[in-house]
């Protein structure tokens, strides 16, 4: 008779139960998961951005921007040093991206430069050494001195860059209320973020594809002529303000305060009811803007933003308890978004776009009824068939199959995978693929009963015999499926994600779960021959 | 009654028609590198780089209106093409020069320039893979697919001898040809999911010629004497029923992906359509006749022995394979 070991039935009977328990929660909606008692699993298969709706974007920080700003720096602070070192003559410094070199005219000034500039150079901590090391290297060949950035200063740079990148980022989103943002760090200076139910990636791209660096400086003077030569320590940027087109302001490089001091930003309305940015400066940013406001009354001070001239408003009095105002052409909206921006701070770099996937809710929504229907369709297509082929045996292995599919959503929810509609995809296609284990065991036992009449024994072989097919068979595709999951990106991967499951689920359902249900049957009924 | 897609026994002489078979297979692939040589693929913007707008307007708006409007952007080629519906349309923006943010910025001015020229346009989906990214995903994938053959060599390598090795890799290629044959001869737009549905199409096949193949392994222990071509004709015909049943009830689950699952997904599941379609005859006609021509060692009594006994009847390749 057939014998089907009792720890083989325990493991059948538990796997279905457990698949049964961890599919359950994705027949509720929220509501009906929150009031499942939490000793059973409540977690539901996340919905790709493809299906639910919402932003995907993959970014990168342009650290070499850092890296130069840095080298730039030091430019300025070795040319001070010098100065303070009674060396005078010297070439301006040269930048480029490894570091900054000086020409000093006297070769017999040269020791006495390097020991003004070597105490210079910062110290990082060198996470490969683990000790701490040089920010630059400073040396001096022939007349010339350089300050390279060294590789641990590099590395430290980096780090920090993007680390604050993703904390600035990650604040600006979640200042909006969205739920559940992916914010991650991939690659060595790339970023991705995905906000579900983000209508158009232009929302997003407003928030973080713009650096919000805030600083007030005082007016030189406002030209027409973009031509026009700032002096020394001044510069010429353009107005962004839409009354003031083709508006140039002549600044002061030095702010007299910076963004870095604002506490706070939020949505107003200047005197006229336009819309405006209201804001706050810490204790030291707002005495130094008292100071300064008091001391230029009547001159003007530009507010700039990354660059542009966002309002050049005349000093009427002196603004005192660090609160002020910003107006601009600003309308409801983007007055909201630049206090969102300004209250979590400027990116340490510029961020460039590499790739951007949006798909709005409509999308979403009729993709998730494509692949219900798909799904359904061909779930029952699928058990007509083998019922017709097979019989009752198809009826066992149908069964096999339902449990099959709740195990792969069990899984998939129990390993908190996202399902893609490319996954819906793998999940249809598991379900035709499924069934051919079982189809290779029923055509082995058809084959078998040929030879000897007895049903049991026909069933033993047949299992057995096509025991090695199955595994070659399946070990093949599982190999492809991993494949895609370690080469692809994005939708690729949640494809191979469902495939793989799926794999190992109708492995386990076919070799396992039909053989007990036909055991079961066998047992009961003693059937002295079978029809297959 | 049983549904039944074949009688219960056949004897159909497969290798006789291998000259056929092969000679048509050879025309097929021909036509393929031709039709890749003179046509060649429609890339998406996956591996092209730029960007595409799926959008949907209120009825009556048409075609030509929309590519009037979005064509006069001064952006490059801009195709607009109907997209599942009536109402639904893919707008594609070629790449722009400079990087990711110029092609984020010409997909914003064609849907802001769409959605100011008629009233309620719904924007179903934006895509823009900036130059950087779509030349890694082109490696990428080109890095999947031959690793992908690879390992399967390997495996199969391990598990029978090199010959079925060699007749697998024979039939997947030729699958993975005439497939990008047909994605020239359609131009169904390659991209991503392409390749997922190429490297699918080489693990379905693969598993149809596996099954042969362990039958063929079977009957050569069993059947010492018998030549090999009436061995390979017989286990083809034992292992026919399940061949169709399984390629049967796998079209069926992607017919009907094919035409409830969306335009989404479309060109997808027309591909592995024909993959599975194709793998089947490969795994017949291609694979078998390539395993008879290399030959295989008859002689497998020197095997650990019976496949059924051992560790659950996984057994790999003797230490002796060449």
């Amino acid at each position: 008779m057939l014998y089907f070991a009792s720890w083989k039935r325990a493991l059948v009977v538990l796997t279905c139960l457990a698949g049964v328990l961890f599919a359950a929660p994705n027949l509720f909606d929220e509501q009906g998961r929150a009031s499942i008692p939490s000793w059973l699993p409540t977690n539901a298969i996340n919905l790709g951005l493809d299906l639910q709706g919402g932003a995907h974007l993959l970014v990168t920080v342009e650290v070499e921007d850092v890296y130069s700003e840095r080298i730039e720096q030091m430019g300025g602070d070795m040319r001070s040093a010098l100065r303070r070192a009674s060396v005078l003559e010297f070439s301006p410094p040269a930048v480029d991206e490894s570091g900054v070199s000086i020409r000093i005219t006297d070769p017999a000034q040269v020791s006495a430069a390097l020991s003004a500039v070597e105490d210079l150079s910062g110290s990082v901590v060198d996470v490969l050494v683990g000790a701490s090391t040089d920010e630059f290297e400073i040396i001096a060949e022939g007349q010339v001195l350089t300050a390279s950035l060294t590789e641990a200063a590099r590395a430290d740079i980096l780090t920090r860059t993007m680390s604050q990148s993703l904390e600035i980022i990650r604040r600006r989103i979640d200042e909006t209320g969205t739920r559940e943002p992916t914010i991650q760090r991939q690659g060595e200076r790339r970023i991705l973020i995905q906000v579900p139910g983000a209508e158009s990636s232009k929302e997003v791209l407003d928030l973080i594809g713009r650096t919000a660096k805030l600083t007030f400086h005082e007016v030189v003077s406002a030209v027409t002529d973009p031509r026009t030569r700032p002096g020394a320590g001044e510069m010429i940027l353009h107005s962004a303000d839409e009354g003031e087109q083709g508006v140039f302001y002549v600044l002061e490089r030095r702010p007299t305060v910076s963004g870095e001091r604002l506490v706070d930003a939020r949505l107003g309305f200047d005197q006229n009811g336009l819309p405006a940015v209201d804001f706050r400066f810490d204790a030291a940013g707002g005495a130094a803007f008292g100071k300064y406001t008091q001391e230029n009354v009547g001159n003007r001070f530009a507010i700039v933003l990354d660059g542009e001239v966002i309002s050049a408003p005349r000093i009427i009095t002196a603004i005192l308890g660090g609160a002020g105002q910003i107006t601009g052409s600003f309308n409801t909206e983007s007055a909201t978004t630049l206090a969102i921006l300004l209250r979590s701070g400027a990116l340490p770099a510029e961020i460039k776009v590499l790739e951007e996937r949006t798909v709005g809710p409509v999308l979403g929504a009729d993709s998730i009824a494509a692949g219900k229907a798909a799904a359904v369709v061909a779930g029952v297509a699928v058990l007509v068939f083998m019922v017709l082929s097979y019989g009752w045996f198809g009826l066992l292995a149908d069964i096999a199959l339902t449990f099959n599919v709740a195990m792969i959503f069990g899984l998939l929810s129990a390993i908190g995978a996202t399902l893609t509609l490319p996954g819906v995809a793998g999940i249809v296609l598991t379900i035709g693929m499924a069934v051919d284990a079982n189809v290779l065991i029923f055509e082995r036992i058809r084959e078998e009963l040929k030879r000897v009449k007895k049903p049991a024994q026909a069933i033993e072989t047949g299992y057995d015999r096509a025991f090695s097919a199955i595994i070659d068979a399946n070990v093949t595709t599982f190999i492809v499926a991993v494949i895609l999951f370690a080469m692809g990106a994005g939708p690729v991967r949640g494809f191979s994600v469902t495939l793989g499951v799926g794999i190992l689920t109708s492995v386990f359902t076919a070799v396992l779960v039909t053989r007990f249900f036909i055991v079961l049957w066998m047992q009961a009924k003693r059937p002295k021959q079978i029809a297959i | 009654m049983r549904l039944r897609l074949v009688p219960e026994s056949t004897k159909i002489a497969f290798l006789k028609q291998r000259r056929i078979s092969v000679g048509f297979s050879a025309l097929a692939i021909l036509a393929s590198f031709a039709l890749l040589f003179l046509q060649g693929l429609n890339f998406g913007i996956d591996f092209r780089g730029g960007s595409s707008l799926s959008v949907r307007v209120p009825a009556g708006v048409e075609i030509g209106e929309i590519r009037q409007v979005a064509g006069g952007l001064d952006l490059g080629e801009v195709i607009v093409q109907e997209f599942g519906a009536p109402t639904d349309f893919m707008i594609r923006i070629a790449a722009q020069p400079g990087d990711g943010d110029n092609q984020v910025k010409a997909a914003q001015t064609v849907a802001a320039a769409v959605q100011g020229a008629f009233e309620g346009v719904v924007l179903l989906s934006t895509d823009v893979v900036g130059p950087a990214v779509s030349g890694e995903l082109i490696t990428a994938s080109a890095i999947a697919v031959v690793l992908a053959l690879f390992a399967v060599l390997v495996y199969i390598w391990l598990r029978f001898e090199w010959q079925f090795s060699v007749g697998a890799i024979v039939a997947l290629a030729h699958d993975v040809i005439l497939t990008l044959g047909v994605f020239s001869l359609t131009q169904i737009e390659f991209n991503l999911a392409s390749i997922a549905a190429i490297l699918t199409i080489v693990g379905y096949s693969l598993n149809d010629t596996v099954v042969v193949f362990d039958r063929v392994r079977e009957n050569l222990r069993k059947y010492k004497k018998l030549l090999l071509e009436d061995l390979l004709d017989l286990s083809l015909n034992e292992t026919l029923s399940r061949t169709l049943m399984t390629s049967m009830t796998t079209l069926i689950a992607l017919i009907a992906l094919y035409v409830l699952g969306g335009e989404n997904i479309r060109g997808f599941t027309f591909a592995m359509i024909w993959g599975v379609v194709v793998g089947t005859y490969s795994s017949v006609f291609i694979a078998s006749p390539a395993l008879l021509h290399f030959g295989v060692k008859r002689d497998w009594s020197k095997q650990s022995g019976d496949p059924s006994k051992g560790s659950g009847g996984v057994q790999f390749g003797s230490p002796d394979a060449p």
